[in-house]
């Protein structure tokens, strides 16, 4: 194994398109045969990698395409300081720096013959978008498959070519919805926050997981409704984003509680989550 | 037994540098004692903690982990030479030669570390017994000595009132050195003085009990008002190794570097977003505490605290990690 840790190696960008304003994907190509197939032995869906731009560094976020599709990765992120605005001004032909995949992930082997729901809010949808295409891609392994997403207004909705997809198949079910006045005058989908358009979906909590993924405020007025539906902290998950440099539990920087978020994490249950203090996170 | 006079250990220092080994050692300069690499003619002074921590030989506080030359419109990857130099720290103090075992943990959980492990691994170390302690000292509070020999290949006792010390080598390593040292070392016999008394100041299982149930408490409010965030503990910590990468530009070349960071520090757990879990220095320095003395016990079955007392004795704020660790025992009580 390699033991120069913090060593990138090279992605291409393959295709590069804006989503949202300030949100961009990329699709990323590996440069060496050997890195492809070192990276899909061990990525699962759930684990994160650090892109980085020689002269700016690195930043953290997640793999929002699945191992079922193993030419590439792609990765979804919003600008929001140094490194995501060196990545953002790239093009397709131009190179990156990766490391990963790193973490734990989503025990969706454990999940086969349930029932699943999706809820993520704004741009927390690239870190589930990965889950959902691997259990899409492996459709009849798995029971109903519900999606519920929710941004503050239309243009910022990610994956707006996808949300047709899946709102067209009939084995899954979608809900978007966005914000009181963030809608447009043709909006389709619902009008409201992700709480109360949980309530009115109510999805059934038999043998039913649920993964739940979005802005702190959302989380907080979601998981009531969860509860209320009957979905036990066991069956609830969601991916932290703490603040990371190292990825492999060196650094010290996601440290909380006993757990270090970049090795035991990102992807936990609430259940694990209600035993680390709240006030650290 | 095998000796050396006290005054004579840059004998040793010359001797261990002809058998091809960098040496390290204590040596004063501009009044101040630090770990650095002994050339000859210098004096080697075993008398006090050294203000900086042997992590440095180890961990340095800051390195190249990639490089890059930057072309227009991209980059190509540039090598890292890896630097593993054959070390010989003299004169470690126990507290010093103990905390290697929870920077092992660490740089091996899963992930090895590959520079840290090469440099681990060309190191060793001869610790120097103590045989007085100051009012910073608490090693016997937190599992050590001041004749321990965790993690040391070799160690010298003090001897005859001082004047002498005694070699003992530990380990495969230790001998090594022996063997290369044996110039300038004297078969004598001599009446080993006594390691320096130290009372148990606090109980830390004790204390890790408290933490694990007290993350929230007003404890840490009061605790932490003096605290400046300078980091100064953090950087003299044997066992502190929290980290930032981060690129450094010069004309068309990119380094990469893993440069020594501080949990005390206000920007280390700022999110992009503006949120941060750590707001404030009581959080900072909760946490500073917790994760030696209840995260790291629990994680990696040791305390990351070795009771050197550097960050004590560096503190301009008088903070006291043990004086803390004596507070939170009575508050468990």
């Amino acid at each position: 194994m390699n033991d120069d840790l913090y060593k990138p190696f090279l992605m291409r960008i393959e295709t590069a398109r804006d989503e949202a304003p300030d949100v961009r994907t990329f699709r990323l190509k590996f440069a060496e045969e050997t890195e492809r197939s070192e990276f899909f032995r061990r990525y699962r869906v759930g684990m994160f990698g650090l892109y980085g731009v020689p002269g700016e560094g690195e930043s953290t976020f997640c793999v929002a395409s699945p191992p079922t599709r193993d030419g590439y990765i792609e990765c979804t992120f919003r600008k929001v300081g140094r490194v995501t605005q060196a990545l953002q001004e790239l093009e397709a032909g131009q190179a990156i720096t990766f490391r990963g995949p790193y973490g734990n992930h989503f025990p969706i082997e454990d999940w086969k013959g349930r029932d699943l729901l999706f809820i993520a809010g704004g741009i927390a949808l690239p870190p589930m978008r990965s889950v959902i295409w691997n259990i899409l891609d492996r459709r009849a392994e798995f029971g109903k498959v519900t999606v519920l997403y929710g941004a503050r207004t239309v243009a910022d909705l990610v994956y707006k070519d996808e949300l047709a997809d899946w709102a067209a198949r009939p084995d899954v079910t979608l809900a978007t919805t966005v914000d009181p006045g963030g809608q447009t005058p043709d909006w389709k989908g619902k009008v409201g926050f992700v709480p109360a358009v949980l309530k009115e979906l109510a999805p059934s909590a038999q043998n039913c997981v649920a993964v739940l993924c979005g802005p702190p405020i959302m989380i907080k007025l979601t998981l009531p409704v969860l509860a209320g539906l009957g979905f036990s902290a066991k069956d609830i998950y969601t991916t932290l984003e703490n603040r990371m440099k190292c990825g492999v539990g060196k650094c010290g920087r996601c440290n909380v509680g006993s757990v270090y978020v970049c090795k035991d994490g990102p992807v936990f249950t609430l259940e694990d989550i209600s035993r680390l203090p709240a006030g650290d996170m | 037994m095998k000796t050396i006079e006290t005054g004579r250990l840059p004998d040793l220092a010359q001797a261990l540098s002809a058998a091809g080994y960098r040496v390290v050692a204590p040596i004063e300069e501009g009044g101040v004692l630090r770990f650095r690499e002994w050339v000859p003619g210098l004096d080697i002074a075993p008398g006090s903690v050294p203000a900086n921590s042997l992590k440095d030989f180890l961990f340095p506080r800051s390195e190249v982990v990639a490089r890059f030359a930057l072309e227009p419109g991209g980059f190509s990857p540039a090598p890292v030479e890896r630097s593993a130099v054959k070390t010989a720290v003299l004169c470690a103090r126990p507290c010093d030669a103990a905390a290697l075992a929870a920077l092992d943990a660490v740089f091996n959980w899963d992930y090895r570390d590959g520079a840290y492990n090469a440099r681990r691994e060309a190191v060793s170390i001869v610790s120097l017994a103590c045989s007085k302690a100051d009012e910073h000292c608490f090693c016997t509070s937190v599992g050590g000595a001041p004749d321990g020999v965790a993690g040391a290949d070799a160690i010298l006792r003090p001897a005859d009132g001082g004047r002498f010390l005694v070699l003992d080598a530990l380990t495969e390593k230790g001998r090594a050195l022996d063997q290369a040292a044996a110039g300038a070392l004297a078969e004598g016999s001599v009446a080993l003085d006594a390691p320096a008394a130290l009372p148990r100041r606090f109980d830390p299982e004790a204390v890790g009990r408290w933490l694990a149930a007290n993350f929230e408490s007003p404890f840490w409010k009061a605790a932490a008002l003096a605290c400046l965030g300078c980091g100064a503990c953090a950087y003299a910590c044997p066992v502190c190794h929290c980290f930032d990468l981060q690129d450094e530009t010069e004309r068309a070349e990119c380094r990469r570097l893993r440069n020594w960071d501080s949990c005390g520090f206000g920007l280390f757990t700022l999110h992009a977003s503006g949120h941060n879990p750590r707001p404030d220095q009581s959080a900072r320095w909760r946490q500073r505490v917790m994760h030696k003395f209840s995260i790291y016990p629990q994680k990696f079955k040791t305390l990351a605290c070795t009771g050197c007392g550097r960050c004590s004795r560096l503190c301009q704020a008088g903070m006291a990690i043990a004086a803390t660790c004596e507070r939170i025992e009575a508050l468990g009580r």
